[in-house]
């Protein structure tokens, strides 16, 4: 499991790769929250269309990240996760705290 | 034993070992050519059944799992996580959405998603002795044109 991260305007997009279980979530959530102290984003985009996996442990860490930065007044979104991880979203009904978006090109195909 | 073909893995209770076990439930359910949505919630049911018995079964230790794959004449795919760990007092509150006493990576939803991705869940636990969690999932006939 692998993190990239840009910044812009003070909206920062976490780029996640790779399978995120609970063996991994650890270690991203402190990843994540590194990140998260060094640019001190308003809004912060998670970019799941390199994640090929995730479980509920992976609900765990985007929850904790959406309260994190609830409390900065911040937003999160969720943009292009693959259909696996979808359906876990789906079921978890994170939805109703946290947007997903699917871009224009994902739509299409 | 009423299959058609069975597999049957030990491993320690150790995180990496997550992956390895839906990696290896997956490889053994693609016989059935699945479609890429039913294996994907297989390995989604797997992770947590696995997940559980690392983080509830042995919390402070490391303890063996069993993790079994059959496929039944029936053509249905089951799929059974044992551990000899904890157990639980009360499991119809274990299954109980949101209900977690995992640590800050867990969200509670574990068997939620097993539920919900496969066909039938039965639980057995007893505490001091351990879990056993079976899961089946009839797999959809795949048009053969």
């Amino acid at each position: 499991m692998e993190i990239r991260a840009k910044e812009s305007g003070g909206r920062l997009t976490l780029y996640f790769s790779g399978e995120l279980d609970h063996h991994a979530a650890k270690e991203v959530m402190r990843r994540a929250e590194d990140l998260l102290d060094r640019y001190m984003p308003l809004d912060c985009t998670l970019e799941l269309s390199g994640l090929s996996f995730m479980d509920s442990s992976g609900v765990a860490v985007i929850l904790r990240l959406y309260k994190r930065l609830l409390n900065t007044g911040g937003r999160i979104w969720l943009e292009n996760p693959q259909e696996q991880p979808l359906r876990v979203l789906d079921i978890s009904g994170i939805e109703r705290l946290v947007k997903i978006t699917t871009t224009a090109k994902e739509r299409g195909r | 034993m009423n299959s058609r073909n069975y597999i049957k893995i030990e491993l320690p209770s150790r995180s990496v070992n997550e992956g390895i076990a839906r990696a290896a439930i997956a490889c053994f359910a693609a016989q059935l050519d699945p479609t890429l949505e039913e294996l994907g919630d297989i390995k989604t049911a797997v992770s947590e059944a696995v997940t559980n018995a690392i983080v509830h079964a042995y919390p402070d230790s490391i303890g063996r799992i069993c993790l079994r794959g059959r496929i039944m004449t029936s053509g249905e795919l089951e799929i059974s996580v044992r551990d000899w760990g904890k157990g639980m007092e009360d499991v119809e509150k274990a299954r109980t959405p949101l209900f977690t006493t995992g640590g800050p990576e867990r969200s509670g939803m574990g068997f939620t998603i097993m539920e919900s991705f496969m066909d039938k869940l039965r639980v057995r636990s007893k505490p001091g002795k351990g879990t056993t969690v079976v899961m089946r999932r009839t797999l959809e006939k795949r048009r053969e044109d």
